[in-house]
């Protein structure tokens, strides 16, 4: 389907690969260039530790083609230690056993695939629960 | 000082129109706002949709609709902002009848939802938002809804069904609306029953997708033919706003900062204060939207929109009636449509010709177009002249 789009973002997908301000300091997830907190020039690569806690969650049973196979499937907006927030979905984990507050981890599992079209297959970044 | 008018209004019935294409559609709302205006010939047209590029394979209404509508030759394009399309569309029109440049303005909002069935259509409403970062985790607007919906609970301690109020709401007032999609009232029992659609937002929570069209002419009040039959509605104020288009991105997403600046700047623009307004349209894609509506705009304070809602204050006799003709939840929800149902509606209610839904010594109306978690924000005051 649309490989240079996903492949250009192996570095996020795989790594969560962002940014820090030279000026602020400020953590940058997903990367933009131009911070968002002090609006200078921001293009100093910084790598995420993977880790941080759940803002909220709800599970989607009615998905979008390309994720119909893998639902129902939970998602969340995480809050990453460093600051910065993000979506993504939840793995190795019961749905009922979710709440806000619980720590996360980044794994990396497979995204979407495009059914028997052409066989590709998205990677990236999901969380699952750390003690 | 220049007054814009709401010369013509017109608008088809939402719902699932198997039948009707999308320019045949937006030709029906079209030409009744033609013929409700009396003759005024438009020299521009501003489309508001959304989705025909990816449901219907369309794109270019502009060049189509003006075509269809017997106008080849005017000024026409798409204005685009997901679900604020319309607003966005109405906006547009009035700046260029305002800046003297268009005499006459044509707007139509045009959705064919039903074009496509299931999983697609959900994949083309998560087109709206971050596509690399949101939608790639197979996030889609409803869950971006339920997302704040559960944090809103879980901050303000609401109460299972303490969005209630704003379905019960929308339904009484859609019984009222011959356009609605929905024309029943709901019971208390029958929200705090429905199963979760998207934990913790169940189907009540979440305006239906339908197709429909509405249409406006606007124009300068000099220009008015002068056996023009309304009641005059004039535009009072327009503004619109931005925020980040992901959710994630906010550092304080219970808070729709872009209805704040827009509602801001109207309510500035206008020289009115937020109790002048008699009634408010807001966008309830989601009860929870409605909720961080009446409290950006300034309308609640934080955490306490939902109980505006619970305790009747929106309903037609409550001092600030909300979805005055069902809303986004019981007119149903026509994508790119919607801001100019919205104006359409307000219209009709100032003009005071509403029926059903009239609120009664209605004057000044706001209405408040969304796209997406509001990334933007469209608004417009209209006000009722003597």
């Amino acid at each position: 389907m649309e490989i240079p789009r996903h492949w250009r973002l192996k570095k996020q997908r795989y790594a969560l690969m962002g940014e820090v301000c030279p000026h602020c300091d400020a953590k940058i997830f997903p990367p933009r260039d131009v911070c968002p907190e002090c609006h200078h020039e921001a293009k100093e690569l910084f790598q995420f530790s993977g880790k941080g806690e759940i803002y909220s969650y709800t599970t989607i049973y009615e998905a979008p083609s390309g994720f119909d196979s893998n639902a129902p499937y939970t998602v969340a907006l995480i809050k990453l230690n460093e600051g910065p927030m993000l979506t993504a979905q939840l793995t190795d984990v019961d749905a009922s056993q979710v709440q806000i507050g619980m720590p996360v981890e980044m794994v990396t599992r497979k995204m979407r695939d495009d059914g028997d079209e052409r066989g590709m297959i998205v990677y990236g970044y999901k969380f699952k629960p750390r003690a | 000082m220049t007054e814009i008018i709401l010369a013509g209004l017109g608008q088809t019935d939402v719902g699932e129109h198997w039948d009707i294409s999308l320019r045949d559609l937006a030709f029906l709302a079209i030409e009744s706002a033609i013929k409700d205006a009396g003759g005024l010939k438009p020299q521009a047209l501003y489309v508001g949709n959304m989705l025909a590029p990816n449901l219907s394979r369309q794109a270019h209404l502009g060049a189509l609709l003006a075509d269809f509508a017997g106008l080849t030759g005017i000024e026409a394009v798409t204005v685009e902002a997901a679900g604020a399309s319309g607003g966005a569309a109405l906006r547009q029109g009035y700046l260029a009848v305002k800046s003297g440049l268009v005499d006459v303005a044509l707007i139509v909002g045009v959705e064919k939802m039903t074009d496509v069935v299931g999983a697609g259509v959900e994949e083309a409403l998560a087109t709206a938002a971050d596509s690399d970062f949101e939608s790639v985790q197979g996030l889609t607007p409803t869950a971006q809804a339920a997302l704040l919906m559960q944090r809103y609970m879980h901050e303000y301690r609401v109460p299972a069904d303490g969005f209630a109020g704003f379905a019960l709401t929308a339904h009484a007032n859609g019984a009222g609306n011959p356009h609605a999609m929905f024309r029943k009232a709901i019971k208390p029992e029958t929200y705090a029953k429905a199963e979760p659609l998207t934990p913790p937002l169940n189907m009540f929570d979440a305006a239906p997708n339908a197709d429909g069209a509405a249409a406006l002419v606007l124009t300068r009040r000099e220009l008015l033919p002068s056996d023009w039959p309304h009641p005059l509605v004039k535009i009072l104020a327009s503004a619109t706003a931005s925020d980040t288009l992901a959710l994630h991105d906010r550092k304080d997403p219970l808070f729709f900062e872009a209805a704040h600046l827009a509602t801001g700047r109207a309510i500035k623009q206008a020289g009115i204060t937020l109790d002048q307004v008699d009634f408010f349209e807001y966008h309830d894609a989601y009860s929870i939207y409605a909720a961080l509506a009446l409290e950006s705009s300034g309308f609640a304070i934080r955490g306490h929109g939902w109980k505006m809602a619970a305790d009747g204050r929106i309903s037609l006799t409550g001092n600030l009636p909300c979805a005055t003709m069902g809303g986004l939840k019981a007119r149903g929800f026509a994508g790119g449509a919607t801001g100019v149902y919205q104006a359409v509606e307000a219209a009709t209610q100032l003009r005071g010709q509403a029926e059903a839904c009239q609120v009664t010594r209605a004057r000044v109306g706001m209405i408040q177009s969304l796209g997406g978690p509001a990334s933007t924000a469209v608004v417009h005051i209209l006000e009722k002249l003597d």
